[in-house]
Formats: C-alpha cells, structure tokens, sequence
C-alpha cells in the first residue's frame, strides 16, 4: 500500500467558489505529482444551498473517494454541521472561528430532516446546537481543530497591502481556505500561485489579489498552525498525465472521432459536455483547413434527437447529449432511426430518478430503459464506460458501432462520472480508428437503401449525395424505403434488421464486450462508473489476502449472454454491484444467464459508492454475515 | 438537359381521397422543383404523418417521412449539416400547429434557409376527420360528435410572431399560384412558410372547395364568387424594405390584421417577407468563418481510419 491517501474536503453554499477552490487544490496536488480523484456533491439550486467537493490523492492512479476524510476546510456553518464526523481521528478541520456560536437554527438551509438527526446526536453526547458542538464532538474524536478568522485575514491582507477594497472581499474566502489547507499540509507554495494564475489567466487584476490572499494564508497557517500529523511534499511527476473533468473525456472523443454535428437541451448532469463542445467548436485539422462542429441547443430534447437523425441522414457523425428526462422525451424517434438504421450516438449521463428524481445526484437507475426505451422491436446498441479515461476510447468506439451496424447506440454514462476531476495517462487520439462501414461516397445505377444483403446491412448513401435518392420511413418499407405493409416484406424486413444483434455480439471484439479483472470463487458483476470504487475495494481485499474477481460489463445490449456465463462458470457467488434500488443488470443477467445473484450490492441515495463503502458490504458477504441486499448510505 | 415535371414523379400508388385538396399541393411542388431546375439529389423533401405525411414517398428526390409533428426538427438537422441542399419540409395543420406547434415557433427564432409548407384542412383526415388546431371553435365538421370546443390558430400570426421572414397562403386549387408562391418561399434566403388552404372531401364539409368558390355566396348574387383573393392584385406591399423599426413593425402589424381577415373574403398570397433579418446560417458564419464552404457534411475526418482532427491543444492545456 502506499503510504500517502489523503482525503480534502471543500464545502459551502452554492456559487462561492466551492468547485474553483477544489479546482485549485486537485491542479496543485497534480503538478506536485500525485493523483487526483475529485467529486462534486451539489443540490438543484443556483446559489445558497450546500455543496461541498471532495479530493482524494495517493502517489498511485485511484479510482474513488473514501469514507474519512483527512482534513476539512469550511468557510460556513453548514459544511461543519454536516461533515464534522467524516472527519478521520488524527485529521483536522480548518474553520472560521466567526461561527463558533452559529446555532442549528440560524442556518436556514439546513433541512429539518438532517437537523431532527443532528439534534439527536447532539443531545445524546450533552452538547449545545450550535457548531461549537459538534466541533467538541470531533476533538473528542481525535480531530485536530484549527480555528483562525477569515474577516480578520482579509483586513490584515487589506492593511498590509493598503488596499481597504479587500476587506469586503468574501469571494476570495475559497483561495484563502485552500491556501490555509496547502499551508497547514506544508506543500509548497510555488505551484499554488501557478494554478492560480492558469485559473484566472483572463483576469490578471484578479489573479493579483488572490495570489496575495494566497500568500498571507498560506504563511498565515505554516506560523501559526501546528502538530498536524500529514505533510505532503510533493513526488515524482508521471509523464504524460492529464487532469480532466468528468464530461472531457467524450467530449474530447467526440472531436476526435470526428462527430461534426451535436443537438441537445440543457439538462444536469449532460450539458457541460455540449457546452464543452461549443467552446471549442473550431478545429484544428491535420494537414488541412481547420473544421468545425456545429452545436445547436434546441427547443427541447424531441427536437435534439430530430435534428441529429437530419444531420446524420447527410453522412454527418451526429450526437447528443442528455440525461434520463431528456431521453425519456427522445425515445419516439428513436425507434425512428431504428428502423431507419441510421447511425447516431446518444451519450446519456445519468442521473437519479424516477421523474425529476435527485436532478443533481448520482444513479444508474435507467440500464433497463435504456435497453427497452421506445416501442417495437428494433436493434440498437447499450454500451457502458466505466471511468472518465475509458469513456474517451469508447466514444470512439460508439460511433463505428453506430456506422458500421447503422443502429442507434446509447453510451451510458452518469453522474459520478460527469462531476469527477481525475488525473489519469492522456488521452492517445490514435488509438482511436474510424470505420464508416458502408457509408458510400459514389453511387452509379439503381441504388436501394434497404437493399437486402449478406449480412442484412446495406450500403448507405446520404442525402445530396450524386445518384443516391432514397426514401426513409417511421413506417415498414420495402428495399427503397417506401411504405408497404405487405406481410411477406415485413417478415424479411425485420429480420434484415434484427439479424444485427447477433452480428454484433459475434464481431466486437470480446474484451470490449466484457472486461475481466479476475475470477474467483467470489466474483462481482458490475457496469459503469461502480468500476472506480469496485477496483479499490478489491485492492484493499487482495492487501489483505483475499481475492474475489469482477467482471465489469460494457456491452448491455445485445446482452454478451454466452460470454458472461461460461466466464462465472466455475464461480460459487454472483455479486451485483449496482447504483439502483432494483439491481437492473441482476434483472439482465438472470434473464440470458438464467443463473440467480447471490448479493446484490446497491446504492441509492444520489450519491456515488465510495470504496470504502464497497470493501465493507464484500467483507461481510465473505464472513456470510451479509443480507442478500446490501444498500449503502454513506455520503452527506 | 432541363428538368420536367415528370423526372419529380416517383411510381408509389397514391391512396389519397378523390378530389383531394393535397394532390395540387404535390404537384405544384414537383412543378417549382422542376422549373427552378433542382436536381433529383439536390433536394430534400420532409414530411410528417398523417395524409401530407405521405408526400415525400410521391416526388422523386430524396424524401424522408419523419415522425407527428417532428418535421421541422429533421429538415432542420438535415440543413444545418448540409447546407448546400434544398430542404422543403411539408405537414398537416395538426402536425405543425398542434403536436408540432413548438418546434414550428423555434424553427421561426433560427431563421435557417428552407421552406415549411402547411397542408391546412381543418381536420385530422386519417384518423377519420377530428378537429385540428385551424378548425374554427363552433364548428362541428361531419365526423364531429359535438361542435369544436377549442379556439382555432391564426398560422400567418404566428409565423409572424414567431420570427418566419418570409410568410404567405395559397389554395390548393389554384395550382399555378401555388407553385409561384413555392418557387418564390424556396429562393426566399431564410425561413419561409406557406399556409396550403386545403379541403379534405370526406371529413371538413364545412371548407370544402365550393365553399371556397363561394358558391353559397353566387346565389344571392346571381355569379360566381370565389371567397379567394390575392394580395398581389391589391396595394399590399409585404416587404420589409429596410431595417427601421417603425418599417418593420408595421409590416409586422400589417400581415397580422391581414391575417385576420377570413370569411366572405380570404386573402392568399405573401403576407411578410423581411430579408434584412440574419439567416442562421450568417450567425453560424460569425462563429464559425467556413461553415459555408466545409460544412459538417463535406469535412473529411478521418485518412486510411485514422481521425485527422488534431487535439494536441486542448490535451495539452489538461496537462499536468
């Protein structure tokens, strides 16, 4: 094990600079060499309610937050009042000492149901409701307080500077709480005003007088904050590490397997991606003039799906973006290009419903609509990824599926995903290749777009394209795709269409199919972004001489039932590790594995599993003590 | 060689009613793609469901019969990335105005260069004659068990309202003026909408072609007297002729009490027609300066399956 797995909690309301301030501390702790898993955790609301971020770092690649956390910054009341007992005995919490006597009751966005729990708690120890309370309880669990007080700092910084204007600067609260943590933690302070210079590279004035808060903070804590049992130095730097954001990794795949055209509706947690995309809608091109993507944000999610089967119709790659609600909205026309076979690439992140469900929280509860969504029988692909840095790859390969089976195909993505910050190798565009299948760029004499073939795929022209004139339908057709609702054609006409399914499981490649980390007597099945906190659980495990395998699947739909089953062959207990309160890819498995899950593992609170929540449900599944479903709670 | 009409026909058996008001549309259509020497595989026609939903499968160029009410939503995507093709986008009145009545106001915001041509009957034919969003509230047309209980809506006002730049009606019976009008809203750069008044023989016995020719009216006049009229033959003058609020406002407000204007007398023709408004296009080429030239349909991505875009940048502004 290695010997530095530090965990930096950052919290406040909404719209004060929560996420820059964890920007900031995750660049610093990459350029210092280690690696970095980040999460946001946010409520549905612009500005006041709680967020807080966590940041995990290790000198080897992690893939999940932990339940304790090492050392707390809060700049409010909240963040201490709902945090306080995360933090781990030997660990510390940085806080304004402004708010020691700051009540329960004085804090408006703390909900009666987490304040009923907290009273409790309170009461049960003989403490005041207010954050000195809950502050006594830390230390008497072994957690170093650092109080010190952000009004007096800024108008130290104000005097100091003579710059009166900075002592009503509240904003700069985020700076100062990481710089007090960088201080406390003795990393070194050079590569803290970098990151602040790259964050605010647009703002010079503004980068200024926070990197003087930053300065003062920073010598504020190595003068004044002592006995902190945690340094961090700094290791040696990987070559070739990257730090993204939950959302780049398919975003940036999308540039670079050439998809040129994407429609979306704003919805949390999809539209960083399309935003993301917009921004960077010029594009360099090899050898070339430069190309573009057209992003186009539509009247709602009916109209994304229609503009990008439009756009696709005309030999574009063409995507879109969007989360449980929005495909919901999608799933008539996406039956459309289904029997249509026209290539498209839904990206959908999720997020907890059913409904509005937790807007802003974590979930993997739509695998199951995402197989069946839309009405009729009809091939489409479900392919799943389960880190940030796979998600890049798979994009890629997402859209040779789509052109060359010419089906929809879903990417399954989520929230975990989308809000994480992770360090991981950069990303290799030559690894990915780009197959149009059979896509024509010539046609010459009669052409058919449903002309029957071979392998029940044919060649597809585009609209505009010299001599290509073809028909399309939401209704059954004959090869030209006109409408016909002979029986005899309609046999040969889904079948035509439905023969893909098998085509696809017996040509992708097996190991994009299923990826297996092990098998052992005890062994996980799993999908998605449960893959992080699954892998070091299982680390954990093996630390201590136990070893169960996991195979995390990637290809839902067609199901790999074959595959699956005689690689579990030889297993005793089928564990499903899942972010969903019905086991959705149990449900899968029983049906084409025809096989029971032992121990469902499940999580759905809207946050994401932590592995530290994981190595504990599989522990007690090994000593037999275990219920048949564990559900997990932690997380705030 | 030129173009005919019948190079625009395809085979596929046409099942419309007889006496179909929709049958001049398709052939006014295939007349203005003819005439205007569109090729075969320059041209997109969009359809959505229902009796107009089928129009795509009869004219001989590319023809994609989308989804109720989603028309604009395809022909649009179809545009954007390729906007070297023509695009004529066709539907019924329930279609654009009732399921599709969003899009049809979005698509009025982007001003993208097409045409969307509503076939306007007043009722749902193939579901055997309910009453549609143009149907007049206290109507009660054949099939109806109860007279209409909905207000009907204006498609000129709101093509108007909405942001169309080019806004105008014809008859379906009238097929000449029909495809004038085509030929017209097609070279129109911008979004152009064409209201088709269009009677459905065996569901609407309310708006049917007789009421059109007025012939309720000719006998108390003792002569014919056709309820259509055309602007062109008045001194209404739709055209925004420069970028002046007060000239664009009345122009606005002119087409919308014209609009209005319905009974003895129903005026078609072009209503508003504003060409100094930005075509989508423009406002793409603003961010984006060789849409025109290498749109997303043209752009080669990838050499021998490798991707030709190059990222290096943005990777390298990840690095750490």
């Amino acid at each position: 094990m290695s010997s530095v797995d530090f965990s930096w909690l950052i919290g406040g309301p909404q719209g004060s600079g929560v996420e820059s301030g964890a920007n900031v501390f995750s660049k610093v702790c990459a350029e210092l060499g280690y690696q970095v898993f980040g999460k946001r955790e946010f409520h549905s609301n612009i500005k006041g309610e709680h967020s807080y971020f966590t940041v995990r770092i290790s000198e080897r690649f992690i893939h999940s937050n932990v339940n304790d956390v090492t050392l707390m910054i809060s700049f409010d009341a909240e963040t201490i009042f709902r945090h306080y007992d995360e933090i781990l005995s030997g660990g510390g919490i940085i806080y304004d000492s402004d708010l020691e006597k700051t009540t329960t009751d004085s804090v408006r966005t703390l909900d009666n149901y987490f304040k009923e729990r907290l009273h409790k708690e309170l009461e049960s120890k003989n403490k005041p409701f207010t954050i000195a309370g809950v502050l006594e309880i830390a230390k008497e669990n072994g957690v170093k307080l650092y109080p010190v007080s952000f009004k007096e700092i800024l108008a130290n910084l104000a005097e100091e500077t003579e710059n009166p204007r900075l002592k009503g600067m509240v904003r700069m609260y985020n700076v100062i709480g990481v710089s007090l943590s960088l201080g406390l933690i003795k990393m070194p302070a050079d590569s803290l005003l970098k990151s602040i210079d790259s964050i605010f590279s647009k703002k010079p004035q503004i980068a200024e007088i926070n990197k003087q808060a930053a300065n003062y903070s920073y010598d504020y804590a190595r003068t004044n904050f002592t006995h902190f049992s945690f340094t961090l130095s700094g290791v040696e730097k990987q070559a070739n590490t990257i730090l993204v954001q939950g959302h780049q990794g398919t975003s940036i795949g999308k540039i670079v397997s050439g998809c040129r055209f994407q429609s979306y509706y704003p919805i949390t947690p999809a539209s960083d991606e399309s935003v993301f995309l917009e921004s960077n809608e010029i594009l360099a091109i090899h050898d070339d003039r430069p190309g573009s993507i057209a992003v186009i944000q539509t009247e709602d999610e009916i109209s994304a799906i229609g503009m990008m089967i439009g756009s696709s119709l005309t030999g574009t790659r063409s995507s879109t973006s969007t989360s449980g609600p929005g495909f919901a909205l999608m799933a008539e026309a996406l039956g459309w290009a289904g029997r249509n076979e026209v290539p498209i690439v839904l990206t959908i992140y999720q997020r907890s419903g059913p409904s509005t469900g937790l807007p802003t929280r974590h979930g993997q509860d739509d695998l199951l609509f995402a197989v069946t969504g839309s009405f009729g029988d009809f091939p489409k692909i479900v392919y799943a990824s389960g880190d940030i840095e796979e998600s890049f790859y798979d994009t890629g390969k997402c859209f040779n599926f789509a052109d060359v089976y010419q089906v929809p195909v879903i990417h399954m993505m989520d929230k975990f995903l989308s809000s994480s910050v992770v360090t991981c190798k950069r990303f290799d565009p030559k690894k990915i290749t780009i197959n149009r299948g059979k896509l024509l760029d010539k046609i010459e004499g009669e052409y058919k777009r449903f002309a029957f073939t071979e392998d029940g795929i044919s060649p597809r022209s585009r609209l505009g394209l010299d001599n290509g004139v073809f028909w399309n339908t939401g209704d059954e057709s004959d090869e030209f795709g006109h409408i016909t609702e002979d029986p005899q054609m309609r046999i040969k006409m889904m079948d035509k269409r439905m023969s893909r399914l098998d085509l696809i499981l017996k040509q992708v490649p097996k190991e994009e199919q299923v990826v297996s980390y092990g098998i052992h007597d005890f062994t996980i099945i799993s999908w998605g972004s449960t893959k992080g906190p699954i892998l070091d659980a299982l680390e954990i495990l093996q630390g201590e001489g136990i070893d169960i395998g996991f195979i995390q699947i990637k290809l839902l739909h067609p199901f790999p039932a074959e595959s699956v089953k005689s690689m579990l062959e030889n297993v005793k207990t089928v564990i499903d590790i899942e972010a969903n309160h019905s086991g959705q890819l149990g449900k899968i498995f029983k049906q084409n594995v025809t096989r029971e899950i032992d121990y469902f593992i499940l999580k759905y609170t809207g946050r994401g599993m932590t592995s530290t929540e994981i190595y504990n449900s599989l522990k007690k599944i090994i000593e037999n003590k275990a219920n048949k479903r564990e559900v997990l709670e932690h997380g705030s | 060689m030129a173009l005919k009409l019948a190079d625009f026909k395809t085979t596929v058996h046409n099942d419309w009613c007889p006496g179909c008001g929709d049958f001049g549309i398709v052939n006014a259509l295939q007349m203005a793609l003819a005439e205007m020497g569109i090729e075969r595989d320059k041209a997109t026609i969009f359809s959505g469901i229902g009796c107009s939903g089928k129009t795509s499968h009869f004219i001989n160029t590319y023809g994609i019969h989308t989804l109720h009410g989603r028309v604009l939503t395809f022909a649009q995507g179809g545009k954007l990335a390729n906007p070297e093709m023509t695009v004529v986008a066709v539907g019924g009145d329930g279609d654009g105005l009732g399921i599709g009545a969003g899009h049809f106001v979005a698509a009025g915001r982007r001003n993208i260069d097409m045409t969307y041509i509503i076939f306007d009957n007043g009722v749902y034919g193939l579901t055997k004659g309910q009453a549609s969003p143009t149907l007049k509230l206290g109507e009660k047309t054949k099939s109806l068990p109860t007279p209409n209980t909905n207000y009907d809506v204006n498609p000129i006002g709101l093509a108007v309202a909405s942001g169309f730049t080019f806004v105008a009606r014809a008859y379906s019976y009238d097929v000449r003026h029909l495809k004038d009008l085509i030929v017209k809203a097609v070279k129109h750069k911008g979004l152009s909408f064409l209201d088709v008044l269009q009677p459905c023989p065996t569901y609407n016995d309310i708006n049917t072609r007789d009421w059109y020719a007025g012939e309720d009216l000719a006998q108390e006049a003792a002569e014919r007297h056709s309820r259509i009229y055309k602007l062109e033959d008045t001194h209404f003058d739709p055209v925004v002729h420069y970028a002046d609020e007060t000239e664009v406002n009345e122009k606005l407000a002119q087409a919308l009490i014209k609009s209005l204007e319905w009974g003895n007398k129903i005026p078609t023709g072009i209503f508003y027609k504003n060409e100094l408004i930005s075509p989508f296009a423009t406002r793409l080429t603003d961010k984006i300066p060789n849409y025109l030239e290498n749109p997303p349909a043209k752009q080669n991505i990838s050499k021998d399956g490798v991707p030709t875009t190059d990222v290096s940048k943005i990777l390298d502004s990840l690095k750490v």
